[in-house]
């Protein structure tokens, strides 16, 4: 079996500037992507091209560093240097603001919506994290406020079916909450990864957790925590991928579909992980199926695979561009 | 001292300039490519002010072109700069100007590390740090003030 990563489509999305991140709508057609031009914008497929559909401009006075759709996929959230969060209403084919999150210090580096989409997690260079509910009447009031890093957050993430947050910071380490008598609490840090960790993500059962860092190292951490959760040390790191990555690896995406673990770097590449089946749970091993070593001109920032279409992956880079792949295992 | 702020390092050492660089005939020729080498790196940043003082960086000796590292076939530079004191709270400063320079006169596909000589500064680790996030100076570099005092550490100085 020979696997393979080939291009689909490359474009440029935000031109003169540097494409931070992009993020799939829940039903995967369309990719909402923002960049340092301080704009979001909506692509869809048209045919066999990617066209842009939406530019969502003023809502931000400086870069935007990400955006995360509503589970429904008609909201979307986007978190930025200028300290707010707007969240964005879809109508028809347009979004219109709805309202802006304040609160944060500085730089919000991240936002994530829980999977009941009723929960909204934001964190900042502040090294705060903050916990939103929303309502029916679309209003957002801030739950809690968590102070659990020594440094900037960059990074939250929330389990695919649980009420379980996991962040990922400039102080080298990871920590999970849960929310306790109306409270979220952190209950567990990872330490492990000897600096920043950039970005995190769950496997598709949630049992397992992907963390990529400065340390040009990714990590597989495994939950161990019982019925009770009485457990000392609930997430156990299982894997360390090393030698791969020439330069810090900014995300990683754990696709939900097929298992596979795809990586952005700073090294220019994108590098598609495939796990040994036979191996033991509690001593996976993941080998490089296939890499791009020059998928961009520069630092790739952000992957996400397409919710959808198994295989179908999105990544974008400081060049300003997207670039569309396929994933194949060609038997 | 009379009036003004105190300085951190009142009296540094000041080194001599070096000279120009001495362009050989293949380097005049158009037809030849030039690979980016050390002594250009150099000769872009050792005119940056330094923030304190009415100096360059050459002339306080906190870059040296033995310190600047290029690969241009692999697309790398990298350069370590010397604090003239170990407690030198300008470090940070002085790194993100080297930084800028360069990212704002290298052709983007090389990657630029700018860190503190090994062992030259208290917080030389947290330092790095920051200098190698470029989220950081990303978000840094659109602070309008910051932005300034950069500026002006890049800016040509009067002789």
């Amino acid at each position: 079996m020979k696997e393979s990563l080939s291009l689909v489509q490359r474009f440029s999305a935000h031109p003169d500037s540097r494409c931070w991140f992009v993020s799939w709508s829940p039903n995967g057609t369309l990719l909402a992507s923002c960049g340092g031009d301080k704009a979001v914008r909506i692509w869809g497929r048209e045919g066999d091209s990617w066209v842009c559909k939406t530019v969502l401009q003023d809502g931000h006075q400086r870069t935007v560093r990400k955006v995360a759709w509503s589970p429904c996929g008609n909201y979307l959230a986007s978190a930025s240097f200028d300290a707010t969060t707007c969240i964005w209403k879809k109508k028809n084919d347009d979004f219109e603001s709805l309202t802006v999150l304040e609160g944060h210090e500085n730089e919000v580096k991240c936002v994530a919506w829980a999977p009941s989409g009723n929960l909204l997690a934001t964190c900042s260079r502040d090294k705060s994290v903050w916990v939103w509910e929303v309502d029916e009447e679309d209003e957002y009031e801030c739950v809690t406020v968590v102070n659990s890093h020594t440094q900037d957050v960059k990074h939250v993430v929330w389990h695919p079916n649980q009420e379980l947050l996991a962040s990922a910071s400039y102080d080298n380490n990871i920590c999970v909450y849960k929310e306790e008598d109306d409270d979220w609490e952190c209950r567990a840090t990872l330490q492990g990864h000897t600096s920043t960790v950039w970005s995190l993500c769950f496997d598709a059962t949630g049992q397992r957790l992907a963390s990529c860092s400065d340390d040009r190292t990714v990590k597989i951490w495994k939950d161990y925590s019982n019925e009770s959760g009485q457990v000392e040390l609930p997430w156990k790191c299982v894997c360390t991928l090393s030698g791969y990555h020439g330069r810090t690896v900014y995300d990683i995406a754990w696709c939900r579909l097929t298992g596979a673990l795809v990586t952005a770097c700073g090294d220019d590449a994108v590098r598609v992980f495939k796990e040994d089946e036979t191996a033991s749970p509690d001593e996976p091993v993941f080998s490089l199926a296939a890499q791009v070593t020059k998928a961009h001109s520069q630092d790739v920032n952000c992957v996400a695979w397409n919710p959808k279409e198994a295989g179908l992956l999105a990544s974008c880079s400081d060049d300003g561009e997207i670039a569309i792949w396929r994933f194949q295992e060609e038997h | 001292m009379s009036g003004g702020a105190r300085l951190e390092n009142a009296n540094p050492v000041i080194f001599q300039r070096s000279g120009e660089r001495l362009l050989t005939a293949s380097e005049e020729d158009e037809d030849v490519h030039d690979p980016i080498d050390d002594r250009e790196i150099f000769d872009l940043i050792r005119s940056i002010n330094d923030p304190e003082h009415p100096l360059s960086l050459e002339e306080l000796n906190v870059v040296e072109q033995v310190r600047v590292k290029v690969d241009d076939a692999g697309s790398t530079v990298g350069v370590e700069f010397t604090p003239t004191i170990p407690h030198c709270s300008m470090a940070t400063l002085i790194g993100l100007s080297i930084k800028v320079k360069l990212l704002r006169s290298l052709p983007d596909r090389f990657k630029i590390d700018v860190h503190i000589s090994p062992g030259t500064h208290a917080s030389e680790e947290a330092v790095n740090k920051q200098l190698a996030d470029k989220e950081r100076v990303a978000a840094a570099l659109e602070n309008s003030s910051l932005l300034e005092v950069v500026n002006q550490c890049l800016s040509s100085r009067t002789m």
